[in-house]
């Protein structure tokens, strides 16, 4: 169970561009929870994973995981627990390496592998095995750099990296977004099937009002650093894109400007 | 041309490690790392003295430890205390300058004339003949180039190599890139430092200004050796480069230095010239391949 509780969080505090990007936020995310959350750019969405990532601390509130104050843990600690998908899937993984060794550092975050040990064998037939799970022939490939691969298959081989140690909570920051649509889509699939199969606790960020009803059973719309609409159980069932947009304008109180949530299908 | 050969291996060898200590934090941390002037001086000196008290092999020792705490300081200074990277090395190379006339007793200059070095003590082994400086040296060489081989395929080696390639996929996978980038500048450090007092004690001295422009020179022998072995399409190959790169330029410099073609005081200038066009050279055919297409198309 992750817990934020009363977390705010200011950029360029006593400046002209004094930002509350998080004001008094607090959110109770339950185990197996796989929550959607969509806000136009600059309510908190990125700020919110910031924080649950460790990237910085906040100035005021508690993070909470499984009962543990990690408020102040940094962010490569966390990263055992806390897996994180970016928009830009260059993000995830290191250009240079291969397949099998970015999989290995993956791997790192299990601990049980001594600093001076090599990828082994037994390392490999399983990386392989997992590989094959994304069916894209990647399996065949491990000692590829990954500088080149397409964009789909190195989002999918960082979707792979970061439940291949299944961590209690995934971070994903509209991870679909930069990929053409099929490769969108196979990813979005993926990301289900993966999740679903390890019963990983889930936050995704999305700009895609109908994967955000469709997908999960938890939806939160963000605005200005705070959580403006909260739809899950029999509140969410049967909900359209065209309900969440008028609840969207009730709770914000003004309509929509941005065109990138009026256009998306 | 026999004695050129000689000379070339021997201070090929000896210098390898500079730019294998090169290869490590300029290619694989991204991080040009200027502690390596001093840190070569901080090497040769330590081992001298230490052969001058009596202790040749504690001085080589002694030296390489030396130089894992100036590449933990420059370290130190850019991961805890933010000082940017580059100026970290000059700041840490600007220190070890007294550092380096402190270990050499207050001189900028100590000879060693009747001491015991690694070298007169391998020669008595009779080991190679005429060739002993260059068997002690190459096998020094090749054996760090053998456990940087086998380093860069540990879990901390591939720690190391990926916190040049993506910084943040390090932290992502648990590992605190702070430490990555520590490990990594005072293993490079240590190895400089190694060459230096190596260095040191095939000559019998050290000069306080002996590491003067030793890190273009070593990125000059870099340089050198990826472009004859076509040295980073693999690890293997791009630490090979290394020892290639400086058997080269050290066979160009006797050369230079038995023939007289250009005056051995424009060496250092000649140095810098390859380096920069070296590094330039991608960017000068972008410039030159678009204006070429521009007059042709306009």
């Amino acid at each position: 169970m992750l817990i934020i509780d009363d977390v705010s969080k200011t950029f360029n505090p006593g400046t002209v561009n004094e930002k509350k990007a998080l004001d008094h936020f607090s959110l109770t995310v339950e185990d197996g929870d796989f929550i959607t959350i969509v806000g136009s750019n600059g309510a908190g969405k990125s700020t919110l994973f910031n924080a649950a990532a460790g990237m910085f601390y906040p100035d005021s509130g508690k993070i909470m995981l499984d009962g543990r104050n990690i408020t102040f843990v940094p962010d490569y600690q966390r990263a055992k627990y806390i897996g994180r998908l970016f928009q830009d899937p260059l993000k995830g993984t290191a250009p240079h390496m291969t397949i099998e060794e970015n999989l290995a550092l993956a791997y790192l975050r299990a601990g049980t592998s001594g600093i001076f040990s090599r990828i082994s064998r037994k390392d490999r037939e399983k990386f392989r095995e997992q590989l094959k799970k994304l069916d894209m022939g990647l399996e065949d490939r491990m000692d590829v750099p990954v500088g080149m691969l397409s964009g789909g298959q190195r989002q999918a081989l960082t979707l792979l990296m970061a439940v291949i140690v299944p961590p209690k909570i995934l971070l994903l920051d509209e991870h679909t977004a930069a990929l053409d649509p099929a490769a969108a889509e196979k990813i979005m699939k993926l990301t289900e099937q993966i999740v679903g199969e390890n019963r990983i606790t889930c936050l995704m960020v999305t700009h895609n009002l109908h994967q955000a009803v469709s997908v999960g059973n938890r939806t939160l719309m963000m605005a200005d650093g705070h959580i403006v609409l909260d739809l899950k159980g029999e509140e969410r069932k049967g909900l359209t894109i065209e309900d969440l947009l008028m609840m969207f304008r009730r709770g914000e109180g003004k309509d929509l400007d941005n065109d990138r949530i009026l256009l998306s299908d | 041309m026999l004695h050129i050969i000689q000379t070339a291996l021997e201070l090929g060898c000896i210098y390898s490690l500079v730019t294998l200590a090169l290869f490590l934090s300029y290619r694989v941390l991204d991080i040009a790392d200027l502690t390596t002037d001093g840190c070569f001086v901080l090497g040769m000196a330590v081992s001298v003295s230490a052969a001058a008290a009596g202790h040749p092999f504690a001085g080589i020792v002694l030296a390489v430890l030396s130089g894992g705490c100036a590449g933990f300081v420059t370290a130190f200074l850019q991961t805890r205390l933010g000082v940017p990277s580059i100026l970290a090395g000059i700041v840490t190379n600007t220190g070890l300058y007294t550092v380096n006339l402190m270990a050499m007793g207050w001189s900028s200059n100590v000879s060693l004339l009747k001491s015991a070095t690694i070298f007169t003590l391998f020669r008595k082994t009779g080991i190679g003949g005429s060739w002993y400086t260059i068997i002690l040296s190459g096998t020094v060489s090749i054996l760090c180039m053998l456990l940087m081989k086998w380093f860069m395929g540990t879990r901390l080696g591939l720690s190391v190599r990926a916190t040049g390639d993506n910084r943040d996929m390090v932290s992502a996978s648990s590992i605190n890139p702070k430490f990555t980038i520590t490990v990594g500048l005072s293993a490079a450090n240590c190895l400089t430092a190694l060459s230096g007092a190596i260095a040191g004690q095939l000559q019998k001295s050290a000069d306080i200004n002996a590491g003067t422009g030793i890190v273009v020179i070593g990125l000059a022998c870099l340089i050198i050796g990826e472009t004859v072995t076509a040295g980073r399409k693999s690890i293997g190959r791009n630490i090979a480069a290394c020892l290639a790169g400086n058997i080269i330029y050290r066979f160009i410099y006797a050369m230079i230095l038995q023939t007289r073609i250009i005056p051995i005081e424009c060496l250092k200038l000649m140095t810098a010239l390859i380096v920069a066009l070296a590094i330039a050279s991608p960017q000068i055919r972008q410039s030159l391949s678009d204006r070429n297409r521009a007059r042709r198309e306009a």
